[in-house]
């Protein structure tokens, strides 16, 4: 625990003198410099339009921190040769992976965190301008604790999404990684019209395989309850902690297979 | 190196620099200018290019947008707002607000729960020339997509008997609609009085005051701004009629036309009548009929009977 504790310390490190947090720079210009604008421009949607946009920048920036961080994170080892002195200490190769994996997340979370705060503040300075008469109009309130609740599958869907550009890593050059990882984020969110597959198709069997495939396939569109949220429509405990769940046990079943390939390559 | 080959090896850099920085903004301001008579001259065309709809179809948008369908569905509002604000501000246009439709589409399509987007759609897309398309049909279409949405949304069953009232003139339609918006949870107690009243009295300015004053205390100030000139439209109904009154009441000497100067002369009148937006009303010279003028901001008035 202490070996994979020590990787993603340093996995968080370098993520830093990579120059990421710059992303956050740009998150808190985007919004604020949106929040004076668009005021202008929506016919009076300015909050759900901040808050759209948020949601919407909090994934696609943590989208390109997992995918691009995340399928160098073992490759970059095996073409700087430096995995031979790292497996030289007393570190196991599904350590090294978990380890890697552990220090991304905890890149995703801060990077996350940070604008999940710079969004809230946004939010709070719109209410604190904004007409009561007017507030009382809104969906929901400005302020609203249910974001947590879309920012929290966001999250759990970027920690799937790493996870897909590490098992990728594990095997695989950064560029093919990083075209599988985006193919498969895009599979993903299609995912859910597979499902429904038998009301398209006759053959009985292309809808079991794509029954299958749906199952089988990362379903991310249900990590996406953004509309819900902004909305102020119900989101259940239930379904939360199911797609929670869900997204936990792919990560681990993606984890596992990339430990088990990384265990048996062979370096020479 | 000599002091002074020192100092010219330290200063040319910099004269350089200086040099550089002088072509690189002669050059920004070469590309501003270009950019500048580019739009000059090809300006209609940008406009031909902005009316371009590339995506239709809400679903297919909704596929290729994956997670962003809400972002999605807040750009194609703002286009909307854009497109019906240019359309309305220039003059005169072949298929003017034909896009306003298509977009709405897609952004309820895109966002499904986008309340304000079904209710513009509502007011502005059955509004006539040349405040709108004229198209309460595709007005009506709208709210009936949100009410699939939404389905117990009374503010929606209220906008389809708005429309049916307002532009159709059909009221009992209006009626039956304004009822079903009160049947609905957490409506508001006017409604099911306005429905009652409606199916009595039918065309009546007194329910057409009700409606927009409520609208008057919408929080979306262009909703404001609407109602606000449909009251001042329903004020100068009731001045038309005061009017037509007295001209009924005082007509000309057989032989000589109605109009202003004669009424004034006579001492009828004091002077030329205005209407709100200080435009002089016309008057027909052979009926005596007075209409608000085509050159007022309240044309095209409503046609209800006191």
């Amino acid at each position: 625990m202490r070996a994979i504790s020590c990787i993603a310390v340093n996995v968080f490190r370098e993520s830093v003198r990579d120059r990421v947090p710059y992303n956050l720079v740009v998150f808190a210009v985007l919004l604020i410099a949106s929040s004076f604008f668009l005021g202008q421009l929506t016919a009076g949607q300015d909050v759900k339009i901040i808050k759209d946009l948020g949601l919407a920048a909090t994934s696609v920036f943590g989208l390109f921190i997992a995918i691009f961080i995340g399928i160098g994170l073992v490759s970059k080892e095996v073409e700087r040769r430096s995995i031979y002195s790292l497996l030289s200490k007393p570190i196991s190769r599904p350590q090294l992976v978990l380890g890697k994996y552990a220090g991304l997340v905890l890149t995703l979370a801060v990077n996350v965190a940070v604008m999940t705060v710079a969004q809230f503040a946004v939010l709070a300075y719109l209410t604190w301008t904004s007409d009561p008469a007017i507030q009382s109009a809104w969906d929901a309130p400005g302020i609203d604790p249910a974001l947590l609740k879309a920012i929290a599958l966001i999250f759990v869907e970027l920690m799937l999404i790493t996870a897909v550009a590490v098992f990728f890593s594990t095997f695989s050059t950064p560029l093919l990684s990083a075209a599988l990882t985006f193919g498969l984020y895009l599979v993903g969110h299609f995912n859910a019209d597979l499902r429904n597959f038998e009301v398209a198709v006759n053959s009985r069997t292309a809808a079991w395989i794509a029954r299958g495939l749906y199952h089988v396939l990362p379903d991310l569109s249900a990590f996406d309850v953004k509309t819900q949220v902004v909305h102020g429509l119900p989101v259940p405990a239930g379904y939360l902690a199911l797609t929670m769940g869900y997204g936990g046990l792919y990560i681990a079943l993606l984890l596992l297979t990339a430990t088990f390939i990384f265990s048996r390559r062979d370096f020479k | 190196m000599t002091g002074t080959s020192a100092a010219a090896a330290h200063s040319t850099p910099g004269v350089s620099a200086f040099v550089y920085g002088l072509a690189a903004a002669a050059i920004m301001a070469a590309a501003i200018g270009a950019q500048i008579a580019r739009d000059r001259i090809y300006q209609q065309r940008e406009r031909d290019t902005e009316r371009i709809l590339y995506v239709r179809s809400g679903e297919a948008a909704k596929r290729i947008t994956l997670d962003f369908d809400a972002l999605a569905a807040d750009v194609y509002w703002i286009r909307a707002i854009q497109h019906y604000g240019g359309d309305r501000l220039v003059g005169a246009r072949a298929h003017k607000y034909e896009l306003l439709y298509p977009l709405l589409d897609l952004t309820t399509t895109l966002d499904p729960y986008f309340t304000i987007a079904y209710r513009f759609g509502a007011i502005f897309l059955s509004e006539p020339a040349p405040g709108g398309p004229g198209r309460p049909d595709q007005a009506i279409g709208l709210l009936q997509k949100g009410l699939i949405a939404q389905p117990t949304k009374w503010q929606y069953f209220h906008d389809v008997a708005f429309v049916h009232y307002w532009h159709l003139r059909d009221f009992k339609t209006a009626a039956q609609w304004f009822q079903r918006a009160a049947d609905q949870p957490d409506s508001p107690n006017w409604l099911r009085p306005l429905a009652a009243g409606m199916l009595t009295a039918g065309n009546d300015r007194a329910s057409a005051r009700i409606l927009w004053t409520q609208i008057l205390a919408s929080d979306q100030e262009w909703l404001r701004k609407t109602a606000a000139r449909s009251l001042q439209q329903l004020d100068t109904l009731d001045v038309i009629d005061q009017l037509q009154a007295v001209v009924r009441r005082f007509p000309p000497p057989p032989g000589a036309p109605y109009s202003w100067d004669d009424y004034v002369r006579r001492g009828i009148l004091r002077m030329v009548p205005f209407d709100t937006t200080n435009t002089p009303f016309d008057i027909d010279p052979a009926s005596g009929t007075i209409t608000v003028s085509t050159a007022s901001s309240l044309y095209p008035m409503p046609s209800l009977p006191s």
